[in-house]
C-alpha cells in the first residue's frame, strides 16, 4: 500500500510539473502586451515614452528571461504569494481569488452532494427494478441530463423560475435563492452520470455468483442488495466522482457566466480576456493542484477499499 | 446462459469482420430510423446550407427584430430581424466541420502516439502517458480557453484546443488495445513472418482495435460540439457575424424576456444533435463489441 501511495504521489507531482510548465508558456504565447491592454485602445489617450513603458515591464518582472520568470513564480506559487494583478492594479491576486473561491465551492459541492443523495438511490432502485416504468424514466432523465448542454439547461431554469413562475432571481447572489438555479445545473449533470454508473454496475454485481449464493442460502432481497452487492457496486461510482471532479469545475465556468456569479469560473473568463497574466496562471495552477490532489485521493480511496488494485 | 445466447445469434454475425455487423444495424427498430434521418440532414445541413435556408442567414430586417415565430421565419427572427432557422441551419456547418476536424487531429496524433507507446513501453511510453494524464486531469473548458486565448479565437485554434484535449482519449485507448493484443498469436506469427514494427502497427494491431475507435469518434464528435457551443456561448468561440449554435444562445439570452422562443430552438438542435451522435455511439458499442454491451 505504502509503495502504491508513493507512486502515485510521484505521477501526481511529474503531472502538475507539466501543468505548471505548460501554462506558464500559454500565457506567455498570449497576444498582445498587458500594459498596453492596461491602458486601453491605443494607450487610452496615454502617451508614454518607450523609457516609461520599459520600467512598467521592468517593475512587473515582464522583460526578465522565461525561465527566470517561472522559477520566480514557481517559488511563489508555494509561498502563497500569488503576485499583484495587472488589470485592477494593486489588487494582490490571493485576495481576488479567495472572494471567488466561497461562490464556486458552495455551488459545486451543493451540486455534488445533491447529486449523490439523489442519484445513488435513484440508481439502485433502477437497477433492482430493471425495465420497470422508473429504470425507464430515470434512463431517459440520465441522458437528457448527459447530451443537454449545461448553458442551455441553466437559460431555461431561467425561463421556468424567474420568467414564468417568477420564484428565483435570474442572476447574482442578492439572496440565498441566487444560489438555488446554479447548483440545480451542476446537480442535473453529475446525478445524470453518477445514476447511469450505480446502475450499470450494480446490474453486473447482481448476475455474480456470490449474489447468487446470497439468494440461495435463502438471504432476502433487501440483504443481498444492501450488504453484499452495494459494496461493490459503489466502487466504480468512487472512480467516477473523482473523474466528474474536474468536469464539475468545468461546469462551474459556464453555470458563473450565466448566472452572473462572481465564482472563480468566472473570474478565470474575465481575467483571460484581460490578459492577467497572474491571475490566470495562479488559478490554473490553483486547479491542477486540486485536480491532481482529488485524483490522487480517488486512487488511495478505491485501494483501500479494493484490495485488487494495491497488489500489481 | 453464455453460452445459449450464443447459440442464439445468427451464424453469419459469427463468421463475418466489423462491416457485416455494421449492416446489421440497418435490420434494426425505428429510433434507429430516426436518428438515422435526422443524421442525414444534418450532414445535408453542412453540405449544402444554402439550399436548405429559405433565408440568407446574415440577411438583416430591421422593422422585424425579434418577431415571434411565422409562415415565412418558421422560428422566428433575432435581434437584427435575422431568419433563427436559416442560422441554425448555418451554424450546423460550423458545429460538424469543426467537431469533424478537431476529432481527427486528435486521431491523427493520438493514434501513432499510442501505438508508438504501446509498442515500444519505457521511457518514451512513460513520458506519453504522463503528459496524456496532464490533459485528462484537467478541467475541459480551461485547456480549451487557455489554447484558444493563445492562439486567437478563430476555427484554426479552437479545432487545435479541441484536437489536443481528446488526443489522450485516442491514444490510451491504442495503447491499451496495443499491450493487449502484442502478445497475442496472430501478432506473433507475423512478426515471425519478418513483418517490420511499423507494418505490426499500422496493418496488424490497427485494423483489430477500430471498434473501439470508432465508438470513441462519435461519442468524440458529440462532447466536440457542446464544447465548441460552450466556448461560443463564453464568446471565445467563432467571432460573429457567423452563425454558430453557442453565440446565437449567448445572444439570446439578452432577450430571454422578449423573445424566449429565440434561446428556445439553438438549444433543442445542439440538445437533439449530441443525442444523436451519443445514441449512434452506444449503438456501434452494442453491434461492434458484445462484451461491452451495457446492461
Amino acid at each position: 500500500m505504502a509503495r502504491y501511495a508513493v507512486v502515485r504521489l510521484v505521477e501526481g507531482l511529474v503531472v502538475l510539473l507539466l501543468i505548471s510548465v505548460a501554462t506558464f508558456l500559454i500565457m506567455r504565447l498570449l497576444p498582445g502586451d498587458p500594459v498596453m491592454i492596461l491602458l486601453g485602445e491605443g494607450g487610452g489617450g496615454i502617451r508614454m515614452t518607450e523609457e516609461q513603458i520599459d520600467a512598467i515591464h521592468r517593475r512587473w518582472g515582464l522583460d526578465d528571461p522565461w525561465h527566470v520568470q517561472y522559477l520566480l513564480w514557481v517559488k511563489n506559487m508555494f509561498t502563497g504569494n500569488f503576485g499583484k494583478s495587472i488589470f485592477r492594479p494593486g489588487v494582490p491576486v490571493r485576495e481576488m481569488i479567495f472572494e471567488a473561491v466561497p461562490v464556486t465551492f458552495i455551488i459545486s459541492a451543493a451540486g455534488l452532494i445533491i447529486a449523490l443523495a439523489l442519484a445513488i438511490p435513484m440508481g439502485i432502485m433502477a437497477a433492482t427494478k430493471r425495465n420497470s416504468l422508473f429504470d425507464y424514466a430515470a434512463t431517459i432523465f440520465s441522458t437528457l441530463g448527459i447530451a443537454l448542454p449545461n448553458f442551455w439547461i441553466a437559460l431555461m431554469l431561467i425561463v421556468l423560475f424567474s420568467l414564468v413562475l417568477k420564484w428565483l432571481p435570474p442572476f447574482g447572489l442578492h439572496s440565498w435563492q441566487g444560489y438555488i438555479m446554479p447548483v440545480m445545473v451542476i446537480a442535473t449533470l453529475q446525478m445524470a452520470v453518477i445514476m447511469r454508473v450505480t446502475r450499470g454496475s450494480l446490474i453486473e454485481e447482481l448476475g455474480e455468483d456470490y449474489v447468487r449464493t446470497a439468494r440461495a442460502k435463502g438471504l432476502a432481497e433487501r440483504g443481498v442488495i444492501g450488504t453484499h452487492a452495494i459494496r461493490n457496486a459503489l466502487l466504480p461510482v468512487v472512480t467516477v466522482i473523482g473523474v466528474q471532479f474536474a468536469y464539475i469545475l468545468s461546469g462551474t465556468i459556464i453555470v458563473e457566466t450565466v448566472f452572473a456569479l462572481p465564482g472563480i469560473g468566472r473570474l478565470f473568463t474575465d481575467s483571460v480576456l484581460h490578459l492577467d497574466y497572474q491571475v490566470v496562471q495562479s488559478i490554473v495552477f490553483l486547479l491542477a493542484v486540486i485536480v491532481v490532489v482529488v485524483n490522487l485521493l480517488t486512487d488511495l480511496t478505491y485501494a483501500l477499499i479494493d484490495p485488487r488494485i494495491r497488489i500489481e | 446462459m453464455g453460452q445459449i445466447a450464443a447459440l442464439e445469434q445468427p451464424p453469419e454475425t459469427i463468421k463475418r469482420g466489423p462491416l457485416a455487423k455494421i449492416r446489421q444495424l440497418r435490420k434494426t427498430s425505428k429510433p434507429v430510423l430516426l436518428a438515422g434521418t435526422i443524421l442525414l440532414l444534418v450532414l445535408l445541413s453542412t453540405l449544402f446550407p444554402g439550399v436548405l435556408s429559405p433565408h440568407d442567414p446574415n440577411e438583416i430586417h430591421p422593422e422585424l427584430s425579434l418577431s415571434p415565430p411565422s409562415l415565412d421565419f418558421i422560428l422566428g427572427t433575432d435581434e437584427f430581424g435575422r431568419d433563427i432557422f436559416s442560422r441554425i441551419i448555418f451554424g450546423t456547418r460550423v458545429a460538424i466541420v469543426i467537431s469533424s476536424a478537431s476529432v481527427g487531429l486528435a486521431f491523427v496524433i493520438g493514434i501513432p502516439l499510442g501505438l508508438i507507446s504501446g509498442l515500444f513501453g519505457g521511457l518514451a511510453d512513460g513520458l506519453t502517458m504522463r503528459v496524456m494524464d496532464a490533459v485528462l486531469a484537467f478541467p475541459s473548458l480551461i485547456f480549451t480557453i487557455l489554447i484558444v486565448a493563445a492562439l486567437g479565437a478563430s476555427p484554426f485554434s479552437i479545432i487545435v484546443s479541441i484536437g489536443f484535449l481528446f488526443t489522450p482519449r485516442f491514444a490510451r485507448l491504442v495503447r491499451g488495445s496495443v499491450l493487449v493484443l502484442k502478445d497475442v498469436d496472430f501478432v506473433v506469427a507475423s512478426r515471425a513472418c519478418g513483418a517490420g514494427n511499423s507494418r505490426i502497427m499500422f496493418r496488424t494491431i490497427l485494423p483489430n482495435t477500430m471498434a473501439p475507435i470508432l465508438i470513441q469518434i462519435t461519442l468524440g464528435m458529440a462532447l466536440a460540439i457542446s464544447i465548441e457551443a460552450g466556448l461560443s456561448y463564453l464568446g471565445l468561440g467563432i467571432q460573429p457575424p457567423t452563425a454558430t449554435w453557442g453565440t446565437m444562445l449567448r445572444d439570446a439570452q439578452r432577450y430571454l424576456y422578449l423573445a424566449p422562443w429565440y434561446t428556445l430552438a439553438p438549444g433543442i438542435i445542439i440538445f437533439v444533435v449530441i443525442l444523436v451522435l451519443n445514441f449512434f455511439g452506444d449503438r456501434l458499442r452494442d453491434a461492434l463489441d458484445p462484451r461491452l454491451k451495457r446492461v
